[in-house]
């Protein structure tokens, strides 16, 4: 189950002619495929795209009723891969995934795909994860339609031009037999807004139907010679295929006056920034009418070079407006302006920063900085000459703490590597390497375990150099996502085969967590439509890992740590894998969390468990925050003169997942943490019992307070 | 290409102003999205266009994260919005946590010309906060007084706290306090209509949003209450032990002025920790050091004494801990904490982890001095006692273990603890004594070092260890003219990180110069 619910919103997708939708841009999406026929989708989970794959499970009935077939990939590879339905039959089909490391993943298939060519629409949905947000290297998927010739789509960012984007990509894919990638960014993947629907589209031929009639043709095979063949028909037929579909069909925009000495080009997906920049100098309207003309590349690649000469013609100065580097649109108007001999002067990168988002910020200085250069007759009196700077604002840089991405209250990796840092202060420091996935928050303090990240499923992978052992071992971290992504095969059969001396751990939470907790293979929920419940463990010993405990309540601190110390030291010298597995508790407490309170509501006995500090015993000395750095442990200033420094102290969030007993046990630090069971709907017979437990502890605590002087005010 | 038309020529100004632009700056976990949901949702029902959007991903774990909505003005039908903020083009700011709110001010999302800040004064730790072994809080002051300068207009109030007194979540005191600032065109109705839409936990909701509405609607802002004043209850116990203590209170009267309250917090904690001889031991020191100290220098030296001697002396010992977790105080004080129902039962669970360490410390002081010596009885003793012991302390079991434990207090002077802290104690005001002929700022500084020595078990030792370092590193400045800034600069850095590497720095530099 995913950590968002889609449900109701799903039911928007059965929208049909002259209704409005409203919502989210990848419910937009969702609803385009259906409107499209699609007959395939599929895909796998990564923000910003991670909610469409949930969409997509939150609306199998639909699916199913439409005839389209849904698949939950393994991975982007498997994906892509997927796609290959359309290249011998005219089946639509869609995958989505994160990019562009999602892309790098999927980069094998996709570059095969795009050598044998498509009969039905192929297209990639790719959330493009830059800038602000993002989790991943500052790259772009944009070289990856250059150097395999398949097309990309970067549409305006709002419904109606995304929902259009969809449609048009399938018609470019089927007219030019190619397959289409649609980009989305961050921001216009979650961009709510509105659109007008048509009717859902059953596919005219189903992946069903097709398995009756199964074709194939030699020539689509990525052998040689056709392997030259299709490199050549890519180059002849299908660009300019494309090229004419995409001006036939309009696909890109031109919004402002013909005539003007300057104009500007921008990704679709700019295109906003840069109206907003333009409004903010006076140079649009409100609803985005502009005094500069504007050409809107919602087709990023191919560059169509006739429609492009068009806009530019009679013009003195051009700004490209290309997110990210290198500035592969720009490089790319260069060469077709200086092919046509053209006088026009091209800006891109000489204004905007080559690294790094366009911000409104950024946008603003760079549109008004080539105005001001280009034509400095258009900008307003403001602009070309600034007003007096505005007020000192106190600075805060130095006051405001940095607030990074951690782990949950109550997560269950932070007992494991609380363990890990116990063992490392025993026996020292270690070669650490991490994967991707929650359990990468580590790296960051008040763990600060592991020092790099190579990619999903590579964590055990990227310590291979050192599988052959040393003085101390090489440690990594993996997760049950990363696992059956890649890890399976890539790390664990790799450390088998290279009779690795390492230790790898595997971070078992149940879910792919980090990307909104979707169900993998070793998921123990009940799935309606997949197939769960497949222990690691047995995975690990079927490609013959010798050496694997299973740790099945990562909470208990000290089995963590004394197994994590045996792996280190014992004297077997295979691959050690240790599986440590605890629900992810954003999901468990989504589960238990409904069911407790019917529990209650009911009558029936229930202990809700929280922890508490005794803060007259806490010595403030913030040991426990170093090997938790929970959310709800936090500090507390006491209003006691004799105290420097603040005391920990958990809070009403608190989930009693039991971290801090476990370590304030483990790590011998201090007697001041205790739990609390709240029990609700106690037997009478337990309730009697605890009248009379009191009324004793209660004589007993009068007699001592007898024997010494008591403070009134005091605890 | 498809050609879009229509033409516009410049007008000179910013054609965006009719749109309100309002960013939500929070951290993950507190309901930004369902925030910034119900703001979309008064817009829209209000006919207005409207747009928002957002940043998910990993930062929603914990991690600062930032919400942006532009709403139309009235009558425009398709406005051309941005997706993100841009500094200084913000004209409502919701921050859900005061340092968010510095955040915000740092981006340049709050410029004085026209953004409302609505901020929650409550602070959410970061880690890097928490975990110094010091006091690494951030300074909300210098957030407020950035506030009031960056902001056209301030609201604020502890949201958190208003939202969890109606068993709510910040969220919806958070959007009253927008209703009520006044800073939207839309009347308090349209919001509380959008709660209702929600339709989750509606009654909660409306409550917080109710909190949240008068918290900033009703000027001038309500003062902070004065923090109420210690309730000096009523002393209770033994006849003798009164009249002592009576006695020892007249002793803290004939005390310098600047001195009294200290001493007299001083006091109390080392009496409650053992009893009135003790306490009279500890005003027979203070006494002492007030005797030579300086009027002008405000006591100064009799002041860190009264604070880091009862520190001292009420050390943090076994029966102490056993002590403090069997009174009768405790219970009620956890019950609150845990909103605990009078049909539902309390239990509690201590973690308790005793070593041969501590059984040592509490035998007879020569017998533990042995003990401590001989490896094989340390082994024996961990072996025997070594473990993590969970002691339910609400069954009456568990309750006599500590309750035994506490009784020993009588005994504690001969423990072998007692002697070793009472050593340490000497040896360290010797110093502070010999210090203070010579250079008095210095020996305030080496009172203060005692703040070093915290924690329990490892991380006790850990900070002896710091404490003997930065006495040894004070030892070779001690003749310098600025050897009490040296002493403060080497505290500093021993509160600084766990491992003492800030420590060890201070110490090179200090020796590169001796």
């Amino acid at each position: 189950m995913a950590e968002r619910s889609f449900k109701r919103e799903v039911q928007d997708l059965r929208l049909g002619a002259g209704d409005t939708f409203t919502g989210e841009g990848i419910l937009a999406i969702t609803k385009a495929l259906l409107e499209s026929g699609v007959g395939y989708v599929g895909g796998y989970q990564g923000a910003p795209i991670s909610h469409l794959m949930d969409v997509l499970a939150d609306a199998e009935d639909l699916l199913g009723e439409l005839g389209v077939r849904y698949e939950a990939n393994a991975s982007e590879a498997a994906a892509a891969a997927m796609l290959a339905a359309s290249v011998h039959y005219p089946i639509r089909g869609a995958v989505t995934f994160k990019g562009p490391v999602g892309v790098n993943v999927a980069s094998d298939a996709l570059a095969n795909l795009a050598s044998s060519g498509v009969t039905g629409g192929a297209l990639v949905i790719v959330g493009e994860d830059y800038g602000e947000g993002s989790s991943i290297m500052q790259e772009r998927s944009h070289a990856f339609a250059m150097k395999s010739q398949f097309w990309l789509m970067d549409p305006r960012p709002n419904l109606p031009s995304i929902v259009r984007a969809v449609k048009q990509g399938f018609d470019l894919s089927e007219a030019s037999n190619t397959p289409v990638m649609l980009m989305v960014r961050i921001r216009s993947c979650h961009v709510t807004g509105s659109f007008e629907c048509a009717d859902n589209v059953s596919p005219p031929l189903s992946v069903r139907d097709a398995l009756a009639e199964p074709r194939r043709d030699f020539a689509r095979v990525v052998l040689p010679p056709m392997s030259y063949a299709h490199e050549h028909d890519k180059v002849e037929n299908r660009w300019p295929a494309a090229e004419q579909f995409i001006m036939d069909n309009g696909l890109n925009e031109t919004f402002g006056p013909e005539d003007a000495p300057v104009g500007i080009v921008v990704q679709g997906g700019m295109f906003n920034g840069v109206i907003r920049a333009l409004q903010r100098l006076g140079l649009a309207d409100i609803e985005g009418h502009s005094a500069i003309p504007i050409y809107v590349l919602n087709v990023t690649y191919p560059l169509v070079q006739d429609e492009f000469l068009t806009f530019s013609k009679d013009k003195k100065a051009l700004l490209v407006v290309e997110e990210g580097q290198p500035e592969f649109i720009e490089q790319g108007l260069a060469t077709v302006l200086n092919r046509a001999r053209s006088p026009v002067r091209l800006h891109g990168k000489d204004v905007f920063p080559m690294a790094g988002e366009y911000t409104g910020q950024v946008m603003l200085e760079s549109v008004t900085q080539f105005l001001r250069n280009a034509a400095p007759q258009l900008l307003p009196g403001h602009a070309r000459a600034p007003n007096a700077p505005p007020p000192e604002i106190p600075d805060l840089s130095k006051t405001v703490p940095i607030r990074p991405p951690g782990f949950c209250t109550g997560c269950p990796e932070r007992p494991i590597f609380a363990a890990m840092k116990l063992v490392e202060g025993e026996l020292g420091k270690h070669q650490i390497s991490g994967d991707i996935g929650c359990h990468l928050f580590a790296s960051l303090p008040p763990f600060e375990i592991g020092g790099s990240t190579m990619g999903y499923g590579l964590g055990p992978a990227s310590n291979a150099a050192f599988d052959g052992g040393g003085k101390k071992r090489a440690v990594s971290f993996i997760g049950d996502g990363g696992f059956w992504h890649n890890g399976l095969s890539s790390s664990f059969g790799n450390m088998v085969f290279n009779r690795s001396d390492s230790v790898a751990i595997v971070v078992d939470n149940y879910y792919s967590a980090a990307t909104g907790g979707q169900d993998v293979l070793s998921s123990r929920s009940n799935n309606p439509s997949k197939a769960t419940g497949h222990p690691i463990s047995k995975a690990l010993e079927g490609i013959g890992v010798e050496w694997v405990r299973q740790i099945d309540h990562t909470y208990d601190v000290a089995k963590m740590r004394d197994t994590i110390r045996e792996a280190l030291t014992t004297d077997y010298d295979g691959p050690k894998v240790i599986v440590a597995s605890s629900e992810c508790m954003l999901n468990r407490q989504r589960r238990e969390k409904p069911q407790r309170a019917a529990a209650i509501a009911d009558g029936r006995r229930v202990e809700a468990p929280r922890f508490g500090v005794d803060e007259d015993i806490c010595t403030g000395d913030h040991a426990c925050i170093r090997l938790s750095g929970c959310p709800s442990l936090s500090l507390k200033t006491l209003d006691d003169p004799l105290r420097d420094d603040p005391v920990a102290s958990i809070d009403q969030t608190c989930v009693g997942c039991g971290n801090c007993g476990e370590v304030a046990d483990a790590a011998v630090l201090c007697p001041s943490f205790y739990r609390a069971d709240i029990v609700h709907n106690p037997s009478r017979w337990e309730a009697r019992k605890d009248r009379w437990r009191r009324r004793v502890i209660g004589w007993l605590q009068a007699r001592r307070a007898r024997s010494h002087l008591q403070f009134g005010g005091g605890v | 290409m498809t050609p879009h038309q229509a033409v516009f020529s410049p007008q000179g100004a910013d054609s965006t102003q009719a749109i309100t632009k309002l960013v939500v700056m929070a951290v993950g976990g507190q309901g930004g999205g369902v925030l910034t949901n119900w703001i979309e949702t008064v817009a829209r029902d209000a006919g207005r266009a409207v747009q928002a959007t957002s940043v998910a991903g990993v930062a929603q774990r914990t991690g600062a994260t930032i919400y942006y909505v532009e709403i139309g003005p009235e009558g425009v039908k398709a406005p051309i919005f941005s997706l993100a903020p841009a500094a200084g083009d913000v004209d409502i700011l919701i921050a859900a946590e005061l340092m968010e709110a510095g955040r915000a001010i740092q981006r340049g999302f709050v410029t004085p010309d026209r953004t409302v800040l609505i901020a929650s004064e409550h602070r959410a730790l970061a880690v890097s906060e928490k975990m110094v072994p010091g006091n690494g809080i951030a300074s909300g002051e210098e957030v407020l007084a950035a506030a009031s300068v960056a902001a056209r207009q301030y609201y604020g109030a502890d949201m958190e706290r208003l939202a969890v007194a109606q068993g709510s979540v910040i969220s919806a005191s958070l959007l009253g306090a927008l209703a009520g600032s006044g800073a939207l065109p839309f009347a308090r109705e349209a919001f509380e209509t959008a709660i209702r839409e929600s339709g989750k936990g509606v009654d909660a909701s409306l409550a917080a949003f109710g909190e949240g509405f008068d918290a900033v609607s009703t000027p001038p802002r309500a003062a902070q209450p004065a923090q109420p004043t210690k309730a000096l209850g009523a002393i209770t116990g033994p006849k003798a032990e009164q009249v002592a203590w009576n006695r020892l209170v007249a002793r803290v009267s004939g005390l310098p002025a600047p001195v009294r309250d200290m001493t007299s917090a001083g006091l109390e904690k080392v009496v409650a920790f053992q009893n009135t001889a003790y306490g009279a031991d500890y005003m027979d020191r203070i006494e002492g050091i007030a005797s030579r100290d300086r009027a002008d220098q405000g006591f100064a030296l009799t002041l860190e004494a009264a604070k880091y001697i009862a520190n001292a002396m009420a050390y943090d010992d076994v029966i102490r801990v056993a002590d403090r977790k069997t009174r009768a105080a405790r219970l009620p004080r956890i019950e609150g904490e845990m909103a605990r129902k009078a049909d539902q039962i309390l239990q509690i669970t201590e973690f308790l982890h005793p070593r041969a360490e501590e059984i040592a410390s509490l035998l007879p002081a020569r017998l533990g001095a042995r003990v401590e010596a001989s490896p094989k009885w340390m082994a024996r003793l961990d072996r025997w006692f070594n473990r993590g012991r969970r002691l339910r302390s609400d069954t009456l079991g568990g309750f006599l273990q500590l309750y035994l434990v506490a009784g020993l207090r009588g005994y504690r002077p001969k423990t072998r603890r007692h002697e070793v802290e009472r050593a340490h104690l000497e040896a360290w005001l010797t110093q502070v004594t010999r210090y203070s002929e010579v250079n008095y700022d210095l020996a305030v500084e080496v009172l203060r070092c005692r703040r070093l020595i915290k924690g329990y078990s490892d991380t006790h030792a850990r900070g002896l260890s710091k404490f003997d370092k930065v006495m040894e590193g004070i030892g070779l400045v001690a003749g310098r003219k600025d050897a009490a800034d040296w002493a403060r600069r080497l505290r500093e850095a021993a509160l600084q990180d766990e491992g003492g590497d800030a420590l060890d720095g201070a110490l090179a530099t200090v020796r590169s110069f001796v």
